[in-house]
This record gives C-alpha cells, structure tokens and sequence, in this order.
C-alpha cells in the first residue's frame, strides 16, 4: 500500500483553503467534506482491518439524531454538540462491535446489518426524532459560545479544521503499530492469533474508533444542513459509504476522498449528467437519468466489483508504478 | 397496564394473529431457505433475494394485468423466468467472483439488488399495485373456534409443502447428495465427473425461483411494490444469523418460529414488533454465537 | 497395441503464481501398478492432481487411454475413466457411508464398474457401517471406502494418494492384499507412498520425484540396485 505523496496532500489543502473564493459553493463542499470523513473513518474498518460493516448509516445517522436534538432542544453549542455525537458514535459502536465480533466473515456484515436496521426502526418510532419528518431547524449556535456559525465562510473553516483533525488521526492510527497490528490481522487473522495478540480486543478498538469517527462525521453534516432524517440512518447510507470506498479504492488514506466526492458529485448531477449523455448519444432514456440514482448506483456497483477493484486510487496507483518500472528500465 | 397488550383477547384474534405470524414466517422460512442453499454451494450472500422474491410478485401482477395469465398459471410461470434470470445472473457476473473474498459477492449482489429495484421503480413508481386474491381462495371457512381466512392457509400450506419438498429432495434423493457434497468439497466431486459449475449455476437458479415462488404467494397479501424486498430481506439475515446457515430444516424451523414470535408480539406490544427479531438475533449471539443450528463452515 | 492408460510429457503446474510442476513425464501401460516416490513436497501429490486438472494453470500434454486432456475440465477428465482417492480421503461428513458410496456417478465410455454388491463382498464393514454417518467410520473404513467407492464407477486408472498412511498395520496388509486383487483383475494403478515397505512389493515399476521434476524412473527388478540412490534421495 503505497502512501499518496505528501504533495499532493498539501495541494488539496491548499485547494480547499482557496475553494469558497473561487466560486465553489461553501455548503457543498462542507457537504463533501463530511462524507469524506465518513468514508475514511469507514476504511479504518474495512480497507485496513478487513472488516465488512453493512451498519454505518447507525452510526452516522445515529449520532446525527442525538446531535441534533443537543444542540437544538437541549442548547448545547456547536463544539459539545459535535462531541455529544461522537461519543454516541463510539457507544453505539462499542455494543455493534461487541455482538458482532462474535461471528466471522459474512456473518458479521449481517449483523451489522439488523443492528442498524433495529436504529432505524427505533428512529422511525421514537418521538424524538420527528419520525418521517426528522429533526428540523438545528442552529449553528456560537463555537464555544463566541463564534458565530451562521456565516457559512466561517462554518467552512471550522468544518475542514475539524475534518483535517480527524483526517489527521485516522493517517496517525493506520501507521502506528496498532494500525500495523489491524493490517496484520486483514491480511492473516489465524497467524495474528498464534503470535499472541487478542485480535477480538483491537477488530473492537478498530470498530468503536471507526464508529465515533463516523458519528463526527454525521453530526457535523446535521450541523452544517441543519437538519438529521431517516435517510441518515437508513441502510441505504451504509450501502453509500461503502460504495464511496469501493470506488476510491479500499486500503488507502486518499481512496475514500476520491471515492466521496466522487460519490457526492455524482449523486447531485447526475440529472445534468443524464442530460449530456442524451444529447451525446441522442438516446433519450438517458434525459430520465436523475430519476434512476438506484439503477446508476447498482451498476457502480457491479462494475467497480468485477472490473475495477483497486478502485480510483489503486488504479492510478498502479499505473504510476507501471510508469516508474518502464522508466527504471530504461 | 402499561406497554403491554395481555389478552383479554377472544380466542379467535389470537389465533388470527398466530396465523398471520405463521404467513410471514412461511415467507421467511422459504427465503433463509434459498439463501442457505446458495450461501451452501456458492458461498455468496446473496443480497438480491429480497429483490427476487419482489421480481416474482411483480411478474405475477403483470402476468395478470398485461397478458391475463391468472395466479395458477404464475405459480409455475414467475419462478421459471426468475429462476431463468438467476442462471444467465451467475453465468454473467457472479462466476467472476468465486475467487474473490467473500464481501465481493455481498457487493456484488448488492448492486444486482439495486439495479432490480431501480429498474422497476423507474416502472412503477414505490406505490403499491393491487393484486387481488384469486377467487378460488376467497373468503374463509368457519371452523367454529375462527373463521380461518382460506387465502392464508393456502399460503401457510403451499409454503410448508414448498420447503418439506425441497428439504426432501436435499437430505434424501442422490441429487441432494451431490449438493451436499458439493457444498463440502466441490473440486473432489468434480474429480468423480459431476459437472459442478452447472450445479452451481442450477443452484442459483433454484434457490431465486424458491424466491420468487413466495413473492406469488405474497402478492395478495402484501402490497406489491418495487420496495418489498427491502427490509424483509434485512429482517431474513437476521434469521439466518439466528438459525445458522449449516442445515436447511434448521433456516425453515427458524423462519416460521421467528415468524410466529413477531405475530405473538404484535398483539402483546405492537410497537416492538418490527424489531423483535434482531432482539431475538441479539440474544442468540450473546448465548450461542453459533447459531441455533449453526455448523460453522 | 493399446495405447498407454497414462502418457505425460514435459507437464508443467502451477498453483496461482506459484510453479510447482517443471516438466514432468511419465508413462503407465495399462494393468501396471506404478509408485511415485520422493520426499514431501517434491510434488507427487501435485502431479495425481493435475492429471485431473485440480491445479491452477498447466502445460504439456496428458493423454488418457490415448485421448488428450490438458485442455479439459475436471469433470471431463474423469470420465476418461479415472478414479482418484484424495491425500485427506474426502469423506463427506453430511452424507451416510452408502451415500458416499454411490455418489460417484458412473463414468461415461468406461466399462461396467463393480456392483454394489460386489463391493460390500469385498468390503464387509462398509456393508455393516452402510447408514452410518461418512465421518462416524474408522480411519481405516473411511479408506475402504474412498477406494470402493471409485470402484463402482467403472473407473481402470486409479490414482491413489497415501492410502496406507495413518493406520494399523492389520489394515495396512488388507489394503496391500486388496491392491493385489485389483491388479490380477487388470485395474491399473498410480499409488503415491511414503511407506516404502508397503509400496515396494506391490509396485510394477517406481519413479522418483525431486522438485516438481522426475529424477528416476526404473522397473521392480531394478529395485535392489537402486536402493543406495533412493536412500539417498528419499532417507529410506
């Protein structure tokens, strides 16, 4: 797993510092931002520990609830809002990981699955979350009760410090020597087992840090769109993120950027996708293309599964090696 | 008082609501069915099922609305072209990915799901299209303790004799053997000449056509839309965690036991009735991970 | 003249990436009882597995009776009448003894195979041990009856995987006598053997097997003088 170049880290930074004075639309790319976190806190679990969690949207949307509801019936500000829901996050994580661990493989997708299901059905019924309609109206509030948040310039900055925060400490986590333990156990659980590590204890340490982290991600996007519903925790999120990794590619820090805002973009212009593609190809089942976001991301799916594995960042990591050993050979 | 519903229910709305546990449980039992038969073979979960149990009641409504071809006639027809779908499936795009760790066909059968439900969407919107029961199951016998709803007890009757069929054929006839031994060590029963990448592919096709078998049964009494598979699919994984997918009696006794348990929770304490059985998934796995029937692979 | 049962030339296998077959030959005249010598991993098991394909990718040519096979799948290879008995016997646990008994199916354009009844004859226990589950059988049962079960197909070519390994001497020698009885009936023969003392009576001609390649290659009157080789390459 080779490391994108700290260059082009620092390019994107700077990218995203410039954005909002560039013409980007701040509440999108805060949008953008958010799932990016999201699915980098999922590859923690997936691309580097090997595990398949079908659960995540209970975690995102999960905590998204609960943040919500701080920071909007209890008053809470925005910095203890975010942290009520990672900490939500990290619980709920904490008891998925737990009945989960039990089982190995596809069982533990499965498990995953109903657990979230179970959130949803729970969100869907309790009084608190507004069922169908979610919870509306949450207040950007002031940052530890001095800045105002309203601004969305400023939300902006405070949105990426806090991703590039998190960011930063999932890149710590995957080079640390539990990063390296977590590896060890994705690529051979049995020799993990006979050196002697509990490999149940780190898959849950590894399960709860990608759980919180995921929270944070779900409670900053409530905060930035001021609003939490169904959809957050819905099994269609989770299917989401893990599309968002697939398609970035698993196992790498940047895959899960790329594939978000792939992800992200897609979803938002595939009707004005579906109408280039109309006048390109004059077939015009493509200009009903915005409606068919299901079928699109079904065949994503399939494809990204049986040609393009490596997803984005694999690929053009391949590729550039392939470009080194030709010019190596030279 | 308080949460819980204690019967000074008549006699009759209970055992109207055991029936109604025992209809759901029968659609349960025949999906964890044809999940653990292809799960067995293939190791692939398959995601689509849920998906392909809709396929079959979708196709029986269009069977009627477009082409008159009445519920009889689907019963066989909607399986067979399902389970035709299913073949040129696993020819097409699952055989890629036996190699492959297990999450691919996951993903891969997520996408089909996805693709299925799209696709029919783009056709029928997510509002339900209304299929009537056919006349010869109408209405309800007199049985002096309830009136017992024929449609229902057909449903419990053809799904019952549907799996003892397909449990029969499996742990008694040579066929099955070689599914057995097929699902155990394929390559060796390769070695003896049986052609098992086409009872792979046959398999497939079976365990959808099973799916879409309920989906007839279902489609007079659950509202046909393109979104019905959804969450009964998640609901089926969870028996499938519970019951252990290692013995085909053990996927049917748990699907109609579960199916029960919700029916009875839904006159004791309404509210719980949509996740009782990830409660009941949840006690299983913390008193025996295995399963209740499970034979880990 | 009959064309050999088995013909390879210059085989090469590999598992994935991994190369394991570098050319190997040999050559088996039908009723002949042939024994694939060499030390563990030399690749003797390997070469009874890619005669039927089980491998990964291969080259070279295996001819069957005389029909090529390297281009088929396993289960078309099989039906050119072989019959194999696996290094782990495979057993299938969720079938009963009889069950795994008939589970072969007879193989297509080979001769008549031997009855059910011809089996129990020559197997009593597997007649006694008939419902039993596979995996409730002894060691040595479960041998029996991955070799009887091969018999009921028709199968001429056997390839056996170290049979004898793993059990009581007592059963060891009914093994070596029933090895007899399929010779005289004209069966023929591949038997990969750590044991040599079992092997060595029983064998027409050997090979010798040394890093995916034969190193040796002679007939049962030539045993005595190739001893000092085989020690040295095999530490008998």
């Amino acid at each position: 797993m080779k490391n994108t170049p700290s260059l082009v880290y620092t390019l994107l930074l700077v990218a995203l510092i410039a954005a909002p004075f560039v013409g980007a639309y701040p509440v999108f790319v805060m949008k953008l931002m958010c799932f990016a976190l999201f699915a980098s806190a999922f590859n923690l679990l997936l691309g580097y520990t090997g595990l398949l969690s079908f659960g995540h949207a209970a975690f995102f949307g999960g905590s998204a609830y609960v943040a919500a509801h701080a920071m909007k019936v209890w008053g809470l500000t925005p910095e203890l809002g975010l942290l009520t829901g990672t900490a939500v996050g990290a619980l709920l994580g904490w008891v998925f990981g737990l009945l989960a661990i039990r089982r190995q493989g596809i069982y533990f997708a499965m498990i995953t699955l109903a657990l979230a299901q179970m959130v949803f059905f729970i969100a869907l019924q309790a009084k608190f979350t507004g069922g169908e309609d979610g919870l509306q109206g949450v207040p950007r509030g002031r940052l530890f009760g001095v800045i105002d948040l309203r601004n969305d310039l400023t939300m902006y900055y405070v949105v990426l410090a806090v991703v590039v925060a998190a960011f930063l400490l999932i890149a710590r986590t995957t080079r640390s020597p539990f990063g390296q333990v977590l590896k060890g156990i994705k690529e051979n659980e049995p020799r993990a087992l006979s050196l002697g590590y509990d490999v149940g204890r780190y898959k849950l340490l590894a399960f709860v840090i990608s759980a919180a982290l995921s929270g944070l991600a779900g409670s900053l996007k409530t905060l930035v769109l001021g609003f939490a519903t169904l959809s957050d925790v819905h099994w269609s999120a989770s299917g989401q993120v893990i599309l968002m990794t697939l398609v970035g590619g698993l196992g790498t820090l940047s895959g899960p950027l790329a594939g978000a805002s792939v992800v992200v973009l897609l979803e938002n212009k595939i009707g004005e996708l579906g109408h280039l593609l109309a006048r390109l190809t004059t077939i015009d089942w493509f200009n009903a293309l915005g409606e068919s976001v299901t079928m699109v991301t079904g065949l994503i799916f399939v494809v990204c599964v049986l040609a393009f594995r490596r997803g984005i960042t694999g690929e053009v990591i391949t590729v550039v090696q392939k470009l080194r050993s030709l010019s190596n050979a030279k | 008082m308080g949460l819980f519903n204690l019967p000074n229910l008549p006699l009759s709305a209970l055992l109207s609501q055991l029936l109604l546990g025992l209809v759901n449980g029968s659609f349960y039992a025949i999906l964890s069915l044809g999940l653990a038969v292809i799960f067995g073979l293939l190791n692939v979960i398959n995601f689509a099922h849920g998906a392909l149990f809709m396929m079959g009641a979708v196709l029986t409504w269009m069977g009627l609305t477009y082409f008159n071809i009445n519920y009889w006639a689907m019963l066989v027809l909607a399986p067979l072209a399902v389970g035709l779908f299913g073949v040129l499936t696993e020819r097409l795009l699952l055989r890629w990915i036996y190699k492959l760790d297990h999450l691919y066909g996951l993903l891969l059968t997520l996408g089909l799901t996805l693709l299925i439900e799209g696709a029919f969407r783009s056709a029928y919107g997510v509002s339900g299209l209304t299929y009537d029961t056919p006349d010869a199951l109408a209405g309800a016998t007199d049985l002096g303790f309830m009136f017992l709803p024929n449609y229902r007890a057909w449903v419990v009757a053809a799904s019952l004799g549907i799996c003892f069929a397909t449990w029969f054929v499996i742990e008694k006839t040579r066929l099955g053997a070689y599914l057995r031994a097929g699902t155990e060590n394929p390559r060796l029963v390769e070695a003896f000449g049986i052609n098992v990448p086409l009872m792979v592919t046959l398999t497939y096709g079976f365990g959808v056509a099973l799916a879409a078998f309920a989906g007839v049964l279902a489609a007079p009494v659950i509202q046909v839309s393109p979104l019905m598979g959804q969450n009964l699919i998640i609901v089926v994984f969870a028996i499938v965690v519970i019951g252990g997918m290692g013995s085909i009696m053990g996927a049917i006794l748990t699907g109609l036991g579960l199916g029960v348990i919700e029916g009875l929770t839904k006159v004791v304490y309404p509210e719980a009735s949509s996740t009782v059985v990830f409660v009941v998934m949840v006690i299983v796995l913390l008193i025996r991970p295995a399963g209740l029937f499970g034979k880990e692979k | 003249m009959a064309p050999p049962a088995l013909d390879i030339k210059g085989l090469q296998a590999w598992y994935g990436e991994s190369h394991v077959l570098h050319g190997v030959d040999m050559v088996v005249q039908p009723g002949e009882v042939v024994t694939l010598l060499g030390r563990n991993g030399a690749g003797r098991t390997t070469t009874l597995r890619a005669i039927l394909g089980l491998t990964g990718a291969r080259k070279g040519s295996i001819k069957v009776n005389g029909a090529q096979t390297i281009d088929m799948a396993t289960h078309g290879i099989a039906h050119h009448g072989i019959g194999y008995c696996p290094e782990e016997r495979g057993i299938f646990a969720s079938l009963s003894c009889e069950e795994n008994l008939m589970l072969p199916p007879t193989l297509k354009g080979a001769g008549k195979g031997m009855s059910v009844d011809e089996i129990y004859e020559m197997f009593p226990n597997l007649a006694e041990r008939r419902h039993s589950q596979g995996t409730r059988l002894s060691g040595g049962e479960q041998q029996m009856l991955a070799v009887a079960r091969i018999l009921r197909t028709g199968a001429r070519l056997l390839l056996l995987d170290e049979i004898s390994e793993g059990l009581a001497p007592v059963i060891v020698q009914a093994l070596a006598r029933m090895i007899r009885v399929l010779k005289r009936k004209g069966y023929t023969v591949v038997m990969v053997e750590q044991n040599f003392r079992f092997a060595a009576p029983l064998a027409d001609r050997f090979y010798v097997m040394e890093n995916g390649r034969m190193v040796e290659a002679f007939g049962a009157a030539e045993l005595d003088a190739k001893m000092p080789v085989l020690n040295e390459l095999l530490g008998v």
